[in-house]
């Protein structure tokens, strides 16, 4: 039935095939082997490395963002507050159509062009990954309930409680307190990420920005462990964050609020300073604008708005503002002619209504006509005699003029927490050879004796040299905080200085060779007030108290050697500024007070009054203005 | 004509029908095999309650599909191996109409035409074909004496790669690649020439770069990321760098059944189907993976013994093959997750959540059980 061929090709196939199996089941031990080494390879060398990933993987250090400080006024009353809103936001990592996703949102709740646009514009910004985007803050409760209800069609859409800042007094403090704002790429350079982990915002401008080390307090962490989605699953271990400090200010909002109501119209600025402490009392550079809409990001269109306004909303002219300080600085000049022997105290002029440095030569006018005749240091500051001060000017020269202006701060920044204040200028012969490559001519001192020129002061500045001049030389140091609130072991509040502050150094007192001089210079001063001709006597009717003070007029354009300032011919763009200075009691100064009305006109007619409201308020307490503006 | 052959032919052959007397051969099952298959299911459902986050109905679904296979199983093993060969033409030609139908009025999912909609239920040809080549080829092989001559050679190479790159096309690379395995086991298991073997391998070599270009965007991707996983972390990589942390942090005794941070908390993605053995590395430990390796190559220790009683060519081969290519799933399977091949979708077999492959592996072993219960001699 079988031949042997066939056993024999049978049987060898047979044996082909045994050998082939033997040869193939030989592979499989030897593959298996490699399976099984890679496994040992990964399970027991590696062990310890993939441990650590697939710990790292599920427990994840979530950072727990401080409470910001809250800053309160001398009072008590809350100027920045945290308040929690609801924020609807945009996970990337889960979101496969940013485009459907944010197409159904908006048949949800209200999301208008701008929202979408900053939305963009934050999810190119650099992020950490899986962090979470904003779309619109905010949320009303009939809104979060519609994206609650929705959720399951909206992967990667949360709503975030979040504590954000409000400003209960809105405009009234933008240019102290400035903003907070969203944390942007050009911050993040300048901060530490690490303590910023959890926080969205961050003081970007005034006592915001200044004390943003204290304010906004130690970040907090959690281990957590985490599914993939990043979905809490249960916290390991925590760490509470240190909320940041709270403020006390030494402004004082009701006269804050009160100055800027007398500022109403004018482009203007204010800045009142308690000399005893050097507190800033009030600081006010009217027209303001609404800080809060900066906080979760402005609109651009609201943002051309302020930026195009020919009224320079976003500009703080109260410490930005450079002005040409004009009269108010003549009780200063005053003291540098006759503390530098140039002349003595009892030095007289005639004032024929200009001054010449040499016969026939240009002539330097007076602001009156006709001259004021025979004129003492006294009369020149109560006359505000722009002749007298010409005369000692041009025998100073600069060198004296410039060394005790800088004594009462001009030139330098001097408040500790005005972060953008300037230093304005003050201009010595060095300072015209870097800049403009020119020498130093006697006609530059005569006009830097009347404070035109190049100097360039802030509102700021003159305040703060007003409060050292009613201080008769001392110096304390000008700041808008009164301290930081802490607690005694008795739980009483208790104020403390912040080393950003102590580590500030204070200007050294004025330093003067005869201290005798600041009675006439102040009397000066006074006489301007109460004098029979002081320039701003008209204010010193029926007041109850005794200011000293000092106007002036500085001057936008040039007006020719023989022309004549004529308002009514002027474009308003091109009026004077008005300015003032002063002080009050005199005796005991309580208030110093820097007014800067832009093209106001004449201080005496403008300036001043608004200074004398503003001491009436602090002095008396009473803070009502009728609908005029007046105080009854 | 040796004595020995002749003992191992006609008296191995006469033990075969003495033992078929017995009660248990009437089922034509073969007992070893059947037990480590039900160790082996019993294990993917134990494992597969955890992967699927404690799911009941995942492991309900998965034992239904079990059972199915198992009465496929016994149904196959009923059958005569002669019947496999005569019916196994046909077979491979309406496989290949199936094929063609499939990418012309396929089931399109996940980017992948595969499916046959068929009224009631959904079919994949590309399964069926898994089995359907080995048979045709080992068919086709052993009409002439072994070992097969070059023109059968390339005739059964033709018959190899239409099947394969119809299946490339849908495109499955993985499923191509397991029927490729499995002609190429036939072709082997024939006693080819190895001269020929190493002249495939080399023209092999020379046509890769030519492979290369036809290769689709993802099926790049994914060679490009099993070369570096850790050049695209979130992206491609991230499967291939979660599975191996997983097993990794699993160390010798893992970290307990349930309780696997990796997969249950989803940082494994498919942790169900076919990344599930980094499931067990890291639950079970490398304990667990041993002991699954164990049952693997028990398995297909059993399986390669059938292959060599059996008395037949046709046999021989098929079961061979079957054999072998249950070995290149567990191969690829494992392979892929623990970061040594790139990652290709083939699933560990009988663990793996999935319908279709465990009800193909079940028919494959029961063919298996039937070429063990049917021994037969050559007719002349």
């Amino acid at each position: 039935m079988y031949s042997n061929d066939t056993f024999n090709q049978s049987s060898k196939e047979s044996r082909t095939f045994t050998r082939r199996v033997i040869l193939a089941f030989l592979i499989v031990l030897i593959l298996f082997s490699v399976l099984i080494g890679r496994v040992y390879f990964l399970q027991v060398v590696e062990y310890e490395r993939y441990t650590a990933i697939s710990d790292r993987n599920r427990i994840q250090l979530q950072p727990v963002a401080p409470r910001r400080g809250l800053i309160y006024d001398r009072n008590g009353i809350l100027l920045a507050d945290n308040q929690p809103t609801f924020s609807v936001t945009l996970l990337r990592e889960e979101i496969s159509n940013m485009d459907e996703t944010l197409e159904t949102l908006s048949e949800l709740i209200d999301i208008a062009e701008r929202d979408v646009e900053r939305f963009r514009q934050r999810l190119q910004q650099r992020r950490r990954p899986y962090e979470t985007v904003p779309l619109r803050f905010r949320l009303t409760e009939e809104e979060i309930a519609r994206i609650s209800v929705n959720y399951h069609r909206l992967p990667g859409v949360q709503v975030e409680a979040d504590l954000i800042r409000f400003y209960p007094f809105g405009e009234s403090l933008a240019h102290v307190l400035g903003y907070v704002g969203r944390i942007n790429e050009r911050d993040l350079e300048r901060i530490d990420t690490a303590k910023y982990a959890g926080t969205d915002y961050i003081g970007k401008l005034g006592i915001e920005r200044f004390y943003e080390p204290i304010l906004h307090g130690e970040v907090g962490f959690q281990k957590v462990e985490t599914n993939a989605r990043g979905r809490v699953l249960r916290i390991l271990e925590h760490e509470d964050p240190k909320p940041g400090v709270d403020l006390k200010l030494s402004l004082d909002i009701q006269l804050q609020q009160f100055t800027e109501k007398v500022l109403q119209g004018w482009k203007a600025s204010v800045v009142a300073i308690d000399p005893e402490t050097g507190g800033i009392l009030a600081l006010v550079s009217t027209p303001a604008y609404d800080p809060n809409l900066f906080v979760t990001g402005i609109s651009n269109a609201d943002y051309n708005e302020l930026r195009d306004s020919p009224d320079l909303p976003l500009f703080n002219r109260a410490v930005r503002g450079g002005y040409p300080p004009g009269s108010t600085i003549k009780p200063i000049m005053a003291m540098a002619a006759i503390d530098s022997n140039t002349v003595r105290a009892d030095y007289t002029i005639w004032d024929p209504g200009y001054y010449q440095v040499t016969q026939g030569g240009r002539r330097y006018r007076d602001w009156r006509r006709g001259g004021h005749g025979r004129v003492n240091m006294n009369l020149a500051i109560a006359q505000s005699v722009d002749t007298w001060f010409y005369d000692v000017g041009h025998r100073m020269g600069n060198e004296p003029m410039a060394h005790y202006m800088r004594m009462f701060g001009f030139g330098e920044i001097t408040a500790v927490d005005t972060p953008e204040a300037i230093r304005g200028v003050l201009p010595t012969r060095d300072w015209k050879r870097a800049t403009m490559n020119e020498p130093w001519y006697p006609g530059d001192s005569i006009n830097m004796s009347i404070g035109q020129g190049y100097m360039v002061a802030t509102p700021l500045q003159l305040a703060i040299a007003t409060a050292v001049l009613a201080n008769r030389g001392r110096w304390v140091q000008p700041r808008v905080l009164m301290g930081v609130i802490d607690e005694t072991n008795e739980g009483e509040e208790r104020l403390t200085l912040p080393d950003l502050v102590t580590q500030h150094p204070v200007p050294a007192d004025v330093d003067v060779k005869n201290p005798d001089l600041w009675g006439p210079i102040i009397q000066g001063m006074v006489d301007v007030v109460h004098g029979p001709t002081g320039t701003a006597r008209r204010v010193g009717q029926g007041m109850t108290y005794k200011m000293a003070g000092k106007t002036g007029t500085a001057q936008v354009i040039g007006i020719a050697q023989d022309a004549r300032y004529d308002a009514s011919k002027i474009d308003a763009r091109f009026h004077d500024h008005a300015l003032f200075i002063g002080f009050a009691p005199v005796e005991n100064p309580e208030i110093a007070v820097a007014v800067v009305v832009e093209n106001g006109g004449g201080g005496s007619s403008v300036a001043a009054p608004i200074a004398r409201k503003v001491m009436d308020a602090w002095l008396s307490g009473n803070y009502t203005l009728d609908d005029e503006g007046e105080m009854p | 004509m040796s004595h020995r052959d002749f003992q191992r032919t006609m008296p191995g052959a006469k033990a075969h029908f003495q033992r078929s007397k017995s009660l248990w051969s009437y089922t034509c099952l073969d007992a070893w095999m059947l037990l480590l298959l039900c160790v082996l299911c019993g294990f993917g459902l134990y494992v597969l309650y955890s992967a699927s986050g404690q799911d009941i109905t995942y492991v309900e679904r998965q034992a239904v599909r079990m059972g199915a296979g198992f009465l496929l199983m016994i149904f196959l093993a009923q059958i005569n191996p002669k019947v496999f060969m005569r019916v196994a033409p046909w077979l491979y030609v309406a496989g290949v109409a199936l094929l063609v139908a499939v990418l012309l009025f396929g089931v399109q999912a996940k980017g992948a035409q595969r499916w046959i909609a068929l009224p009631g239920f959904r079919f994949q040809p590309s399964e069926l074909m898994k089995l359907v080549l080995p048979m045709t080829l080992a068919a086709y092989i052993v009409r002439q004496s072994l070992p097969p001559t070059l023109v059968r050679l390339l005739v059964s190479l033709v018959l190899l790669a239409v099947p394969m790159l119809l299946i490339m096309k849908q495109p499955d690379l993985g499923t191509s690649f397991l029927i490729a395995a499995s002609g190429i086991f036939v072709i082997l298991l024939s006693g080819v020439y190895w001269r020929y073997v190493f002249l495939a391998l080399g023209a092999a070599g020379a046509a890769l770069p030519v492979l290369w270009s036809f290769m689709k965007e993802y099926q790049k991707q994914r060679v490009m990321t099993f070369i570096n996983p850790e050049s695209d972390p979130l992206g491609a990589g991230w499967n291939i760098i979660q599975s191996k942390t997983a097993i990794g942090s699993g160390g010798l005794s893992g970290k307990g059944w349930m309780q696997g941070t990796q997969s249950q908390l989803n940082f494994l993605p498919e942790s169900h189907t076919d990344f599930i053995i980094a499931v067990i590395g890291e639950e079970l430990g490398m304990r667990g993976i041993v002991v699954l390796m164990c049952i693997y190559l028990l398995i297909i220790l059993r399986g390669l013994l059938i292959a060599v009683r059996a008395q037949d060519s046709f046999s021989r081969l098929l079961a061979g093959s079957i054999t072998l290519t249950f070995f290149i799933y567990v191969l690829v399977n494992v392979g892929m997750v623990t970061g040594l091949m790139p990652v290709v979708g083939v699933p560990l077999p009988m663990v793996s959540y999935g319908g279709t492959s465990i009800v193909t592996l079940m028919a494959g072993f029961g063919i298996l059980m039937s070429i063990y219960s049917h021994p037969q001699l050559r007719r002349h």
